[in-house]
């Protein structure tokens, strides 16, 4: 009976799959928007945009807030739906060709086209600040927990997060620094949580959802520059000791070593930069490739075969889905754990000290 | 391409939402947590080990009421055999001293009976003396007048001496 409930369940939602893909189609032909463009559809999910896109709707989109500041230091400010549609408002409009398509563009006194200072709020800065208000949210309702219940376990929600917070402070920050520990733990949870919220409110397709975080560079080019700040900027004479003038035999001090050194300050968080971007970045490139693939398909052998291909599609994206799951944690705990060693890598005690404290 | 280049206004708003997000939290809830925690987590130690304390405690005062009610039990049985010794000790000095007491109440009674008895004797010996005397007088008076008549009156009277004893 079990198998006969399956069977009839997993045939129902294939035939809704290709049902859906027909329907696709339909409305691509009655749009007369026949082309598929796998490319551009591929970097319009990943990229950002001026307004937040509705389910199942192309057109409408939830206006944002456009601010840009012309080339005599004006301020402009309207909303994103007077622009999207081709509209021009206050002298500025999207660039569809050129340099900067897809940008809000003005001209100059000479007719010339130009990218103003764009402040934005776009999609991108918008689920910033979801995700920052989330996290102030999340963060304070375990706050709030030890405020009234004092010393009482928490439970459900608030138990699982207080896990979470063991797992990375307790676990991980504390271990590695030390007495060190809660003064740069608060940075470190903040690093933590503020990536995990933007990891999973990326894979959630729809608003406040899907709006790609993580994966887009400057993001976490912010992320790795603060804790290349908390490093550079904390760290004591003997860390810098160990870059200009490390111990070594001279033939290798001057000048090789201290050059490493030096450039591995900068790569350390380029690599938390490009690692936390292409991670995120390529899971969700993969979901959408796997959808893209049903057009491409559908649109070379026809109807039929893109039909057939949404099934095999949808499981992998699905699969590719839950994996990103697992990668938001591991990639926010990565960039966490790795923060954490180069801070307490900038306050070296003296030579053993460390190791030892390490190995602990 | 578009998706390598970070775009300045983005930079901008993530590092005010970054910035601004660490120094609530930095400021109101980390600290606040982290401290809670590791207090909740000390309590817990300390609660454990208070437990063992108690139980190993609470043995402890098992062996202890164990210890109290045996040696209640060796007092117990000390008392009862001192009281059944000091009964029949009791006993034997009541025993004695009735013994005593009895003793005097005969030995004054003996010396009443003695003094009795003395008393007696001195009477009779009076009264023996009178008779003797009498009987002497009459002997003495019957002797002038006939010596048969003499002592047939002292048979007579040593009749009647003898029959009034």
């Amino acid at each position: 009976m079990k198998k006969v409930i399956t069977a009839i369940v997993a045939f129902v939602v294939v035939a809704l799959m290709a049902f859906g893909y027909m329907e696709a189609v339909k409305h691509r032909e009655h749009t007369g928007d026949k082309k598929f463009a796998p490319k551009e559809t591929i970097f319009e999910h990943l990229g950002d945009a001026y307004g937040w896109e509705l389910p199942f709707n192309h057109s409408v989109r939830i206006p944002l807030p456009i601010i840009v500041l012309d080339q005599q230091n004006g301020i402009h400010c309207f909303m994103s739906s007077e622009v999207t549609d081709g509209g021009t408002c206050q002298g500025f409009y999207i660039a569809h060709e050129g340099d900067y398509a897809g940008k809000v563009v003005g001209t100059d006194a000479n007719g010339k086209e130009y990218r103003p200072l764009d402040f934005s709020i776009t999609k991108n800065a918008a689920g910033i600040f979801i995700s920052a208000v989330l996290v102030v949210l999340i963060v304070f309702s375990i706050r709030n927990w030890y405020k009234k219940h004092n010393m009482k376990a928490p439970r459900k929600f608030t138990g699982a997060l207080e896990m979470v917070v063991e797992f990375v402070y307790h676990d991980t920050i504390r271990p590695i620094m030390g007495k060190e520990a809660p003064k740069y733990g608060p940075y470190l949870l903040t690093c933590f949580f503020f990536i995990l919220t933007m990891n999973l409110l990326g894979l959630i397709v729809i608003f406040p959802g899907g709006a790609n975080l993580t994966g887009n560079l400057a993001v976490t080019m912010v992320l790795a520059l603060a804790t290349f700040l908390v490093t550079n900027l904390t760290g004591n004479r003997e860390y810098w000791k160990e870059i200009f003038w490390p111990d070594v035999p001279v033939a290798l001090k001057l000048p090789l070593m201290p050059v490493i050194e030096f450039f591995g300050i900068f790569t350390k968080p380029f690599a938390l930069m490009i690692r936390l971007f292409a991670n995120m970045m390529g899971g969700h490139m993969v979901v959408i490739v796997f959808f893209s693939l049903i057009f491409i398909f559908g649109g070379m052998f026809g109807a039929a075969v893109g039909a057939a291909t949404s099934v095999f599609s949808l499981a992998f994206a699905l699969f590719m889905l839950l994996l990103d799951t697992l990668v938001s944690f591991i990639q926010a705990y990565v960039f966490t754990i790795l923060s954490t060693m180069f801070i307490f890598m900038a306050h070296p005690q003296h030579h053993g000290a460390e190791h030892e404290q390490i190995t602990e | 391409m578009e998706l390598f280049k970070p775009e300045f206004g983005l930079v901008f708003w993530m590092f005010l939402a970054f910035a601004c997000l660490y120094f609530i939290l930095a400021k109101y809830a980390w600290p606040f947590i982290i401290k809670s925690m590791e207090e909740r987590a000390d309590l817990i130690d300390k609660g454990v080990a208070y437990a063992q304390e108690a139980k190993s405690h609470l043995d402890n005062a098992k062996a202890e009421a164990d210890q109290v009610i045996a040696e209640a039990r060796k007092q117990q049985a000390d008392i009862l055999r001192d009281a059944a010794k000091m009964k029949s000790q009791l006993i034997e000095e009541a025993k004695a001293a009735a013994t005593v007491e009895a003793k005097k109440v005969t030995d004054a009674a003996q010396v009443a009976i003695d003094q009795a008895r003395k008393e007696s004797e001195k009477q009779l010996r009076q009264e023996v003396g009178a008779y003797a005397l009498q009987i002497a007088e009459q002997v003495v008076r019957q002797n002038m007048a006939d010596d048969k008549a003499q002592r047939s009156l002292v048979e007579k009277l040593l009749n009647d001496v003898e029959s009034k004893n």
